[in-house]
């Protein structure tokens, strides 16, 4: 029976999210962890308004990275632990294509919540709406990036002891660069400035991710299982 | 052509040839960090601006230069053995990461002390300060995964990726932070406009990259030659060497 790709594609995306949302507590715990965090802040740094205001487009992004680098262990984990991945990596259609499946459905399932609880909490927190708009334009391009650069460095640490930690040394600094542009365009916003810059950078940021990050996924799947 | 590096590149030879060249250019930076010291702390003028204080950069900017030279040794040689399957490009590889931690230290710590009389700041969130660092955190993620993974050939080769991921990330990461140190930060470093360099102070200072270059090349074979020891050790010429010592 031949299929075209993109059956193949929808199976495999269909797959995942059944399988995540049968695991609801796997979706539920980074989303109540990034509550958590965000809301540690004010109690180091006091109720004033003002202050909390200013910086909690940064403390919301800080929250999503480390949130997004919790939830990276789902990817593989389970597929890995009972040898579907190795299936995977043995069928005839191309891995970069399977993995490009898997990271949609954990965008979906991780990424996408994420977003939403993000702009759920500026609300609560009265952000002002342009600080709003740009945290949510700013997270559409973004998180998918961090899920892509995160397959391609938790397919390297997949199954290792210890890989938690490991993982989130190896991929924090990566994220910075996503960081530093969507917090650059929450900001000029708020002043009033052009961000058309930091938005262009952000989508060339996406392009590229998608371009490499399947290969750099699929490559070091294979080099995990030698 | 492949079979003749490959014989060449073979662990044996390796071994072999790399014995002389750790004496060679161990000898050559001996000779060339005396000239570069005597130079750069007797010979070479105090600046006009920032005194005796500048005679640190003899240490700190050859450190600075061999910190992103290391890394992209690293990823090249890891590269290779990915590509090639050539064992001692993955031995080097993987030798090559902890010295280019050291180097990356190095920097921070002479520009920090550097940092001090000059700035008035052990730190200041400045572009290139910030992207080393960052680059310390890369040489040390590597170097965790390198201890993660048991199997010398699987950590070698995950090693690769991880610093070909990297090599994609450091023009990123350097340009958002050099992009981020002008949006945020007021003028609170003055930094000095590099003046062109004078000659007496550019000869010291190229003799003391050579040195650390040196250094690098010899350090980075002896810690591949104890490497491919273990690696090899149930092989027949590890047998042959031990057998000839021993007898």
């Amino acid at each position: 029976m031949k299929s075209n790709l993109l059956d193949v594609f929808m199976t495999i995306l269909k797959r995942d999210l059944s399988l995540g949302l049968s695991r609801s507590s796997e979706i539920a715990n980074p989303l109540i962890f990034f509550f958590i965090v965000v809301m540690i802040f004010p109690f180091a740094l006091g109720p004033e308004s003002n202050l909390l205001q200013r910086i909690m487009p940064g403390v919301i992004w800080i929250a999503v990275l480390l949130s997004a680098t919790l939830s990276l262990d789902m990817m593989f984990r389970s597929d890995f632990e009972d040898g579907s991945l190795e299936l995977m990596l043995l069928s005839r259609y191309p891995m970069t294509l399977l993995i490009m499946a898997k990271i949609t459905a954990h965008w979906l399932l991780t990424g996408a919540p994420l977003i939403l609880a993000s702009i759920f909490l500026g609300v609560l927190l009265n952000l002002p709406v342009e600080s709003l708009l740009y945290l949510f334009i700013t997270m559409m391009l973004g998180t998918p990036v961090l899920s892509m650069v995160g397959s391609a460095v938790m397919a390297l640490t997949v199954g290792l002891r210890g890989g938690g930690v490991l993982l989130a040394l190896l991929i924090l600094p990566l994220y910075i660069p996503v960081l530093i542009f969507s917090i650059a365009a929450i900001d000029n916003a708020i002043l009033g400035l052009p961000i058309t810059g930091e938005i262009y950078i952000l989508g060339a940021l996406l392009v590229l991710a998608i371009t490499l990050a399947p290969f750099a996924t699929s490559t070091s799947l294979r080099i995990r299982f030698g | 052509m492949l079979r003749h590096i490959n014989q060449f590149a073979s662990p044996k030879n390796f071994y072999a040839l790399s014995c002389k060249l750790v004496h060679y250019f161990g000898g050559a930076c001996l000779l060339l960090f005396v000239a570069g010291v005597f130079g750069g702390l007797l010979f070479s003028p105090p600046d006009y601006q920032q005194g005796e204080s500048v005679r640190i950069i003899y240490v700190h900017v050859p450190s600075a230069w061999m910190s992103l030279f290391v890394y992209i040794v690293m990823a090249g040689a890891g590269t290779i053995g990915l590509i090639w399957r050539i064992k001692i490009m993955d031995v080097i590889a993987r030798s090559s990461a902890p010295l280019g931690a050291s180097f990356t230290f190095l920097a921070l710590a002479t520009g920090s002390l550097w940092g001090k009389p000059m700035w008035g700041a052990w730190w200041v969130w400045d572009a290139r300060l910030t992207s080393e660092l960052i680059l310390l955190f890369l040489y040390l993620g590597y170097i965790a995964l390198q201890s993660a993974i048991e199997d010398p050939r699987m950590a070698a080769r995950a090693g690769a990726i991880l610093a070909l991921i990297g090599i994609i990330n450091i023009p990123i990461i350097h340009f958002s932070v050099e992009w981020w140190s002008t949006l945020h930060q007021g003028p609170t470093v003055s930094k000095l406009d590099a003046p062109s360099i004078h000659i007496d102070m550019l000869i010291p200072l190229l003799l003391m990259a050579l040195a650390y270059m040196c250094y690098f090349i010899s350090a980075v074979l002896m810690r591949a030659r104890c490497d491919l020891l273990a690696l090899e050790r149930n092989s027949a010429w590890v047998g042959e060497l031990i057998g000839e010592r021993s007898r």
